[in-house]
């Protein structure tokens, strides 16, 4: 079966310059993806293409399994709620909700029961008659989203829906949206520079880099195995040790990272002995303890604490090694300078080739 | 004095010279020139005891002997040439052959020994007749409608009614404001796409389509409109060019009618149309068409439900710029219209400065000042009301 949407080899050149590079991208129907990745990494291009703003410079995009480029935007039937939701100034909260249903002749008693009910829903009916501007931020965010679901969609598009609002509030809309999602079935994709708004809402994230996709994966994929040592750092926090695989056994290899230091890490991928290779490991998988136990143990000497709440995140230094470690405050935790033994499992070390 | 008292005194302080500046060059000729709209005392001054004693007069029979010798005793004392003529001016402009009769009056009168009394209805048996009279007591008066009525083709006929004047002044306004509003709705029609072109473009296209509004901006208005004379004429580049391509096999008259004025003041009063709508289209955010073309709008539509709307504040102030200034065009008309397209201004410019009716040109300036501020007036009660877009 052919995916719902499908970019098929697309490349968008401005200039010289590869924005989008040779991308291919299937999307399920009903899927939430997130498509993640630095300012300026070709996320947003892509989805100004899907909504028909921009035109790829090769490459088909195909809906259904129909290719939809030279479509114009206005018969795409895609929802897009924008950066800083380009609601109509000069019209109220029920004129921009009823803007979709007008431009397709719905009739007029039709519409006002569709945007009453849509408005009803997000819980903005009492702000019909206000204008944009007479709204705060999360207010405005809403009736964006209303507009670009009121016509019911073939796929909503979202391009940065959250970036600005404050902390709270983009929470509480991450789980709203994420809601909303699942009762209504839509096909979702969802443009952020945030990671943990893509962890949050995603069932699939695209993490993309230099107009590439470094990584299509869930977001435990994403997290707990990273392919590649971009999608290691840009996903929250990593430890990174430069090693070569010294000997392979039982699907365990075994890496020198240096003269006095050799670390253990699962090798699904089956890399051979004498490979040049990264392991990544996540700061809260690292334990101190004063005994070294069966996994990996490195004698360090704590350097630092930074107190963070919920956790403490302790600096570590020894063997020409340095590495962070999240420890749970319960924990007790020697002073700085004191020595411990930094362990951490075989299982949560990644193998990334360089 | 308390701070905040103080603080409030140098804060009056500061802006003085900004009330000093507009009661100097905007309050005060404004309310002098509407005064001379309506004061008339060139009579007044000749003929002090005259003005005095006809006053109570009843307009019925002959006047008494006590205004007649107010009149007498007035011409006998020597006044000013240059008053005494205005007011000979004055007074014929009201009955004519008050001139001549006047004229006689003075000589008789001066030429009678101090002292001896004159019978102006024997001197004259003009004097006899109440019109006369009736017209110097018109005259008398401090302040008058005569000026007012004059710029709108109105008179008060002998008995004091308003009845019409053979002038060409409301023709003159009727012309003024239809030019006007030509060259208004031509500068939106060519101003609201340009500018639209130039808030889209980006770097040097950008640059060069403002350029090209602005740089008429810092030319002189003189050198301007006689560039347009170069181009419009006969023998000039538009008619070569036409009649080289074979569009036209004699030339077309473009200039010294309706056309040509019409022209160079569109093309001079562009900028104050293409400005405001440009510096509105710049506030517009950019993904509003976007956004519009997302939820199923075509590209007219769109234009129709969201970029127009928006740009409708621009294009009216923009409008109303053009529209108050062109009222004012003096020398474009002069030097590019024929005799049937002189708008107020030269009218205004014809009683100031050719026959120094300041009275006239005061009161012309007055009417067209009153007309201005009521479609101003209307134009603002029309653009402040909402606009239903939508649903």
């Amino acid at each position: 079966m052919a995916p719902f949407i499908h970019f098929d080899q697309v490349t968008k050149s401005f200039g010289s310059l590869r924005v989008v590079d040779n991308l291919d991208l299937r999307v399920e129907k009903g899927e939430f993806l997130s498509l993640l990745g630095p300012s300026g990494s070709g996320k947003t291009t892509l989805l100004m293409m899907l909504a028909g703003f921009e035109n790829p410079s090769q490459g088909s995009i195909r809906l259904d399994g129909t290719p939809i480029e030279n479509m114009p935007s206005h018969r795409r039937n895609m929802g897009v709620v924008f950066q800083n939701y380009a609601l109509f100034p000069h019209m109220t909260v029920a004129e921009n909700v009823a803007f979709p249903l007008l431009m397709r002749g719905v009739g007029k008693a039709e519409t006002v029961r569709q945007v009453t009910r849509a408005l009803d829903m997000v819980r903005l009916g009492h702000l019909k008659e206000r204008r944009p501007a007479q709204l705060s931020g999360g207010q405005q965010q809403r009736v964006a989203l209303t507009r670009a679901l009121v016509f019911e969609p073939t796929v909503v598009l979202m391009d940065e829906p959250l970036g600005a609002l404050d902390k709270q509030l983009r929470e509480h809309m991450q789980l709203e949206l994420r809601d909303l999602h699942r009762k209504l079935g839509l096909t979702v994709i969802f443009v952020t520079h945030d990671q943990s708004e893509a962890l949050t809402m995603s069932d699939r994230i695209a993490l993309f880099n230099a107009g590439r996709i470094e990584q299509l994966d869930t977001p435990e994929g994403i997290y707990d195995r990273p392919r590649t040592r971009f999608v290691a750092e840009f996903i929250g926090e990593t430890n990174l040790f430069e090693g070569v695989v010294r000997s392979v056994a039982n699907g365990t290899a075994e890496v020198s990272v240096n003269p006095r230091v050799t670390l253990r890490a699962e090798n699904p991928a089956g890399i051979a002995a004498g490979a040049p290779i990264l392991i990544s490991v996540r700061p809260e998988r690292v334990h101190l303890q004063t005994e070294a136990g069966a996994g990996n143990a490195v004698p360090v000497t704590i350097s630092d604490h930074v107190y963070q709440g919920d956790h403490v995140r302790t600096h570590l230094a020894g063997q020409d090694l340095s590495l962070v470690a999240k420890i749970e405050r319960r924990a007790g935790i020697g002073p700085i300078g004191s020595a411990a033994f930094a362990c951490f499992d075989p299982t949560e070390c990644t193998l990334i080739e360089p | 004095m308390g701070p905040s008292a103080r603080s409030r005194l140098s804060a009056m302080l500061l802006v003085a010279p900004l009330f000093a500046f507009l009661a100097i060059f905007f309050i005060w000729p404004l309310v002098t020139m509407m005064a001379v709209a309506v004061t008339d005392g060139t009579v007044r001054v000749v003929l002090p005891q005259t003005a005095t004693a006809i006053a109570s007069w009843d307009g019925q029979a002959v006047p008494s002997k006590a205004v007649q010798d107010a009149l007498v005793a007035d011409l006998r004392t020597p006044s000013e040439q240059l008053a005494f003529g205005d007011a000979v001016r004055r007074l014929n402009s009201e009955v004519s052959g008050f001139r001549t009769l006047l004229g006689r009056t003075v000589t008789a009168v001066r030429q009678a020994p101090a002292g001896q009394q004159v019978d102006l209805v024997a001197l004259d048996p003009r004097w006899g007749e109440n019109n006369f009279w009736l017209a110097l007591q018109r005259s008398m008066p401090r302040y008058t409608d005569r000026n007012l009525l004059a710029a709108i083709d109105l008179k008060r006929d002998t008995a004091g009614a308003v009845v019409a004047d053979v002038s060409a002044n409301r023709t003159i306004m009727l012309r003024t404001f239809t030019i006007s509003l030509m060259v208004t709705l031509l500068c939106a029609a060519i101003g609201l796409p340009y500018a639209m072109i130039a808030a889209a473009s980006t770097g040097w296209v950008r640059n060069l389509l403002l350029l090209a509004v602005l740089l008429p901006l810092w030319t002189s208005l003189l050198v301007r409109t006689a560039a347009w004379v170069i181009l419009l004429q006969n023998e000039g580049l538009i008619n070569g060019f036409l009649t080289t391509i074979g569009i036209v096999d004699k030339p077309i008259q473009l200039i010294f009618n309706r056309t040509g004025v019409v022209i160079a003041m569109t093309h001079v009063l562009l900028p104050f149309m293409v400005l405001p709508i440009y510096s509105v289209l710049l506030g517009v955010p950019r993904n509003l068409m976007p956004a519009a073309s997302s939820l199923g709008a075509t590209q007219w539509r769109a234009f129709r439900h969201v970029l127009l709307p928006l740009t409708l504040p621009g294009l009216m102030s923009g409008s109303l710029l053009v529209f108050m200034v062109a009222l004012g065009y003096y020398i474009t008309p002069a030097l590019i219209g024929g005799a049937e397209d002189q708008m107020i201004s030269s009218v205004i410019a014809f009683f100031a400065t050719g026959t120094a009716n300041w009275g006239m040109a005061g009161a012309l300036g007055l009417i067209l000042l009153t007309v201005t501020i009521a479609l101003y007036l209307v134009y603002g009660r029309l653009s402040r009301s909402p606009q239903m877009v939508g649903a």
